[in-house]
């Protein structure tokens, strides 16, 4: 076993005379002085990832707020703007309706994420035969390229396409053109980002539900709460950390959506389904004001930590920590 | 939820036996509507991906058809051919095997360290530390796509593997996930190793890291898949897509030019989710185990 290889290793003279009992005895003061040799090894093995994070991370959160206060083109040289950036995009229609679209969508997309995954999760109980399988079918859309995914979903939403030809075959009635109308296109995108996203969610809930101690529903259960009340009272509480926990992550991460908007409709029909990130990449990467996008990136950063500053403080109401 | 009836079942199983039998039967019935269900939602939620499939294989003029069909008049592998003619999606595979690969190389040795440095030593400000560790996790990628631009124009980086591998090494989640793990290492383990005389270096790589190399694996399972699919990122800083894109990047020039091409589309999406799918498939217990005790890997 991998265990045995240091004492492979030749031992300084010393260190074998010390028989292993003696060693726990002696204790107190032995480890106290491996611990204060500990303090340089410690700094050490956190360095390079600490230095990568301070220049990968830290940076270019200072980077970006300098970036948002120039004209800064994509290429040649920037110059000093101050607060202009950030005027002219709380003055700009659209980006104000490229933060509702996004607010909307997290709107719509969060809850839905949220229920699909529970439900399913509770559903899936160790009882349900080839529960294994049901949770890695449901988990692919979670592994596979999202550009992928998106393109296959671009093929369903096309007009004639799958759920198109299903709904005529089957009622003769034609589906809308679910990214070509403006009241749909939003819709269209939430439904297919739940359908990619929530296996996230119903795994972890799933493993959360797994730890809740049998014998707290079993007594329940004699005292004759049925299954519904054991689920809504007993359970959700405990799991409330895991759903917490999910909540914040998929708030975050859906504040960025991307890939969705720009391969499925592009922002359209006008600009009903464009997003911050959509919005960012365009300025920045089509029309090359990385000023602009800087300052977008930056406003989006700001609401990202207000949702989940809000989050923290409102989970004392409804998480429970002690089990 | 149907747990809990059955288990108190042996208590009340014998006047139950009384009972109308009626009851008995529903009681039967209803959990295999429940599974039929279930399965028919499985199905449903695989769909798209079966028709996905099918599609792949179908003549160009047989794609659209009312009632939709699952199978073409003609089993079309040309469709493959066709697409991988058209782009190399090869290369886009390697290309993304090795940025991927050392990606997550360098992932897990500064994960390694750090978790370690964040668990199993003892140091001034260490916890500050790991806080401001935890508190990067909030900062989204996608707000940092700009000023990493930036700075990767800074150093002649634009248009290179680097620029897709470097960046996002340093994630926080790595250190997270190898401390929790170290934390559960009984601390017998190293005064054994100290009593035999193996310094700080030596514990680590000898003793501490072998014994974490199932949360290592999870760690490049999930690094490498995100990775893999990155695309935001790529699509920024990466011109020469023929010569030095990935997966993701390639499908997606490749529908912007051929995008009307359902057939060949198709086809180039099974070849992008194929290798992602066969890691699932493979690595299935991994990944289930790295999701639930972390609740966010590769998110």
């Amino acid at each position: 076993m991998t265990l045995l290889k240091p004492a492979k290793a030749p031992l300084p003279e010393g260190a074998a005379t010390i028989p292993p009992g003696k060693a726990k005895t002696k204790g107190k003061a032995e480890r106290d002085a491996q611990l204060g040799r500990r303090t340089m090894w410690g700094p050490a093995f956190a360095l390079p990832h600490g230095l990568g994070l301070a220049i990968f991370t830290l940076l270019p959160i200072v980077v970006s707020l300098i970036i948002s206060l120039f004209r800064w083109p994509l290429l040649g040289t920037p110059s000093f703007l101050g607060l202009g950036n950030y005027q002219r995009l709380f003055s700009d229609p659209i980006f104000g309706q490229v933060v509702v679209n996004t607010v909307l969508f997290v709107v719509l997309y969060v809850p839905l994420n949220l229920v699909v995954s529970l439900g399913l999760a509770a559903w899936l109980t160790p009882r349900i035969k080839g529960r294994h399988i049901f949770r890695v079918i449901f988990f692919i859309p979670s592994i596979t390229p999202v550009v992928a995914n998106v393109v296959v979903w671009r093929m369903l939403y096309q007009p004639g396409g799958f759920i198109d030809g299903t709904l005529q075959s089957t009622t003769g009635i034609s589906a809308p053109n679910f990214l070509g109308d403006e009241h749909w296109a939003m819709m269209a995108i939430v439904v297919m980002s739940v359908w990619q996203g929530f296996g996230y969610n119903m795994l972890v809930f799933s493993a959360a539900l797994d730890a809740v101690p049998e014998n707290l529903t079993e007594a329940a259960a004699i005292d004759g709460a049925n299954a519904w009340t054991i689920f809504w009272r007993i359970k959700l509480k405990l799991i409330s950390p895991s759903i917490f926990f999910g909540t914040m992550m998929t708030l975050i991460t859906s504040f960025q959506v991307f890939a969705q908007p720009f391969i499925l409709t592009k922002g359209g029909p006008g600009s009903s389904t464009s997003t911050i990130v959509l919005y960012i990449y365009n300025q920045g990467f089509q029309f090359h004001q990385l000023g602009l996008a800087s300052a977008a990136a930056w406003i989006l950063f700001v609401i990202i930590l207000g949702v989940t500053a809000v989050q923290f403080l409102g989970q004392k109401k409804w998480v429970h920590y002690d089990a | 939820m149907l747990e809990t009836t059955s288990r108190i079942r042996p208590l009340t199983a014998r006047p139950r036996g009384s009972r109308a039998p009626g009851r008995r039967r529903t009681a039967k019935i209803r959990p295999a509507i429940g599974y039929a269900i279930l399965c028919l939602i499985a199905l449903l939620f695989l769909s798209p991906l079966i028709y996905m499939f099918a599609t792949s294989f179908k003549p160009p003029a047989e794609i659209f058809s009312v009632p939709p069909k699952l199978f073409g008049s003609e089993f079309r592998w040309q469709n493959y051919h066709e697409a991988l003619n058209y782009m190399p999606f090869l290369r886009f595979m390697g290309n993304g095997l090795l940025v991927s690969a050392a990606g997550t190389a360098l992932t897990l040795v500064v994960s390694a360290f750090s978790g370690y440095a964040f668990s199993r030593q003892r140091w001034r400000g260490r916890n500050l530390v790991f806080m401001v560790f935890l508190a990067t996790l909030m900062i989204p990628q996608e707000v940092l796509i700009v000023p990493m631009f930036v700075m990767m124009q800074k150093v002649g980086w634009v248009n290179t593997f680097q620029a897709l591998i470097v960046p996002w090494a340093f994630t926080a989640f790595g250190a997270f996930l190898l401390r929790q793990f170290f934390l559960g290492v009984p601390q017998e383990l190293d005064d054994a190793a100290r009593v035999d005389g193996a310094g700080t270096l030596r514990t680590f790589l000898l003793v501490m890291l072998p014994l974490a190399r199932p949360t290592m694996a999870v760690l490049a399972v999930f690094s490498f898949i995100s990775y893999w699919n990155s695309f935001l990122w790529p699509l920024v800083v990466i011109n020469d897509v023929n010569n030095l894109g990935t997966i993701p990047l390639g499908l997606q020039m490749f529908f912007g030019q051929q995008g009307n091409q359902w057939h060949l589309v198709m086809a180039a999406s099974v070849i992008s989710m194929a290798p992602t799918l066969l890691l699932l498939i493979l690595l299935q217990k991994h990944l289930v185990k790295g999701i639930v005790t972390s609740g966010f890997g590769g998110r």
